[in-house]
């Protein structure tokens, strides 16, 4: 199994060790940094956290985003945390600014709050209960992160804090608003490798 | 993409060890101040732990600094990771003299209202009360720095006390534990701001990484009275050899003006890049900025560097200063050690 992280800007380092750590104690498996259109020979993709703005601006401009979005249009599994989970959404607005033209993948029907809960001096750790996806209380931190205000279609809801949605499925689309690459836990990143396995 | 021994979550883990340890102490009436106790109960901001994840995002990245909402919307047009608000850009500074000061918080405001991604302010080294001001106004990450004329000497702020991340200029791997073990969640090499030379900024990351090297090869008895020498906590030097880097995320600063720069400090093992006087001291401030953010994020094939550098013309690029032509009094560098 290879899985590639597109490995521009953000936390993609730490989703490699989480990969690379679930595949030492299931067996084998590879995980590639991608950078360029060349690289998306892989069974899985993930978006790192970062600024998606930056993101969204260095794939458009490497001609990665269309490639990207025709693969997960042909159903390959794809992981987006904070950043990434604002990427994969169709709709995006920010919570002071309003609606701001940047390039995103767009392909998930979930509608993303950015800065939902305010500046850094807001973010925070907080438990996340993962029993959808037979997983326990884990801590997890929240950075200047984004909500899931709206799922439709044959997305859905997988974990909730406080009644706001942290974290999403449709089909082979996971997103998530904080971060399991920093957390003490790698359960989001062994679901996610089941979902490649199915 | 370089991949590590520890998790982000071990390291902090870490840091939660020592806070532990200081409140044992603090508990039996030996300390007074002190990082946030590590007990936990639901939803809780400004930890260390959420302080050091901040910089985590921002890898990768440029920081651009900006005097104005209108140089704030190119940076985030850009892709700039933040913006860095200042009073005058480090070059004008230098070229003013007197007294440098934190920016306008009138100013910082109206740039955190129009973009969306996050806006740093920086501080005089050592002045508490600007810092105080910048929490309560809500910026993303406080800079403690030498740009600014310092305000203290003797001490830098004491980190820990604020519910906001702090990033703090190093020369050497010494100074970057002494600020981290002060609190820092984020340390960048400092080079020569307002030059447009990069030799100083190269000079000090290899050094860095000169010293990480010698500390890695040292028998445990060296670390323990090298970590005296450099006046930091043994474990903290311990920590750093078990992960082999600096303990939190390391961006370079100082001097950077084009793309093949940032790509070079990269290259030499930072996490990310600061671009002071470089992008809106030249003439092209939009493109450099798209092409240094490009070099930054593709630094490891040199093909996306080439389309980078192809992107500006070195006619615009700022003029730059030679280090050599400055006098010892003139160097920012050496503040704060």
């Amino acid at each position: 199994m290879k899985i590639g992280v597109v490995a521009y800007q953000g936390s993609f380092e730490e989703h490699a060790l989480s990969v690379k750590r679930v595949f030492d104690k299931i067996g084998k498996g590879e995980v590639i940094p991608v950078k360029k259109p060349k690289d998306l020979d892989v069974d899985g993709i993930i978006i790192p956290g970062g600024e998606s703005t930056t993101i969204g601006q260095v794939a458009l401009r490497l001609g990665l985003l269309d490639p990207l979005k025709e693969k997960i249009n042909q159903g390959i599994p794809v992981l987006g945390t904070c950043a990434g989970a604002i990427m994969l959404s169709k709709e995006v607005t920010d919570a002071k600014v309003g609606k701001k033209g940047q390039p995103l993948i767009g392909v998930m029907d979930a509608s993303v709050i950015r800065n939902y809960y305010g500046r850094q001096r807001e973010s925070f750790e907080a438990i996340v209960d993962l029993e959808e996806i037979e997983g326990g209380k884990e801590k997890f931190v929240f950075i200047r992160a984004p909500a899931i205000s709206k799922v439709w279609g044959k997305a859905k809801a997988l974990a909730t804090l406080n009644d706001v949605i942290v974290m999403a499925q449709e089909d082979q689309i996971l997103t998530t608003t904080f971060h399991p690459e920093l957390s003490g836990t790698t359960s989001i990143h062994e679901y996610f490798l089941r979902m490649i396995k199915r | 993409m370089r991949l590590y021994e520890l998790s982000f979550d071990e390291v902090e883990r870490f840091f939660y060890k020592l806070a532990e340890l200081r409140d044992t102490v603090k508990d039996s009436g030996l300390m007074s101040y002190l990082p946030e106790s590590p007990s936990f109960t639901g939803q809780i901001q400004g930890t260390t732990r959420v302080k050091h994840a901040f910089p985590i995002f921002q890898k990768g990245g440029v920081v651009m600094d900006v005097t104005s909402v209108e140089q704030a919307g190119i940076a985030e047009e850009a892709g700039a990771v933040s913006v860095m608000v200042l009073d005058k850009l480090p070059y004008d500074v230098r070229k003013a003299g007197g007294v440098a000061r934190m920016a306008d918080p009138k100013i910082i405001e109206e740039v955190m209202n129009s973009i969306t991604i996050p806006v740093m302010a920086k501080v005089r080294i050592g002045h508490y009360y600007e810092a105080k001001v910048l929490e309560a106004l809500g910026v993303d990450m406080i800079d403690e720095s030498e740009v600014l004329t310092p305000a203290d000497e003797e001490h830098h702020i004491n980190k820990w006390e604020f519910k906001i991340p702090f990033v703090n200029g190093a020369r050497s791997l010494g100074e970057a534990l002494r600020r981290i073990s002060e609190g820092a969640s984020m340390i960048r090499t400092k080079g020569e701001p307002g030059t447009g030379n990069v030799s100083e900024a190269v000079k000090h990351i290899k050094i860095v990484n000169q010293e990480l090297r010698a500390l890695l090869s040292m028998a445990e008895e060296d670390r323990v009275k090298k970590s005296r020498e450099l006046q930091v906590p043994y474990e903290l030097v311990e920590l750093t050899v078990k992960y082999a880097r600096l303990p939190v995320v390391n961006f370079a600063a100082g001097g950077i003006a084009t793309p093949a720069d940032a790509a070079l400090m990269m290259w030499l093992g930072t996490d990310g890049i600061f671009v002071g006087s470089g992008i809106f001291k030249s003439e092209d401030p939009l493109e450099r900025a798209k092409a240094i953010v490009l070099a930054t994020a593709g630094w490891e094939d040199p093909e996306i560097v080439l389309e980078a550098q192809k992107m500006i013309s070195e006619h615009k690029a700022m003029m730059g200063i030679d280090i050599k032509t400055l006098k010892p009094e003139e160097l920012m560098q050496v503040r704060g050690a």
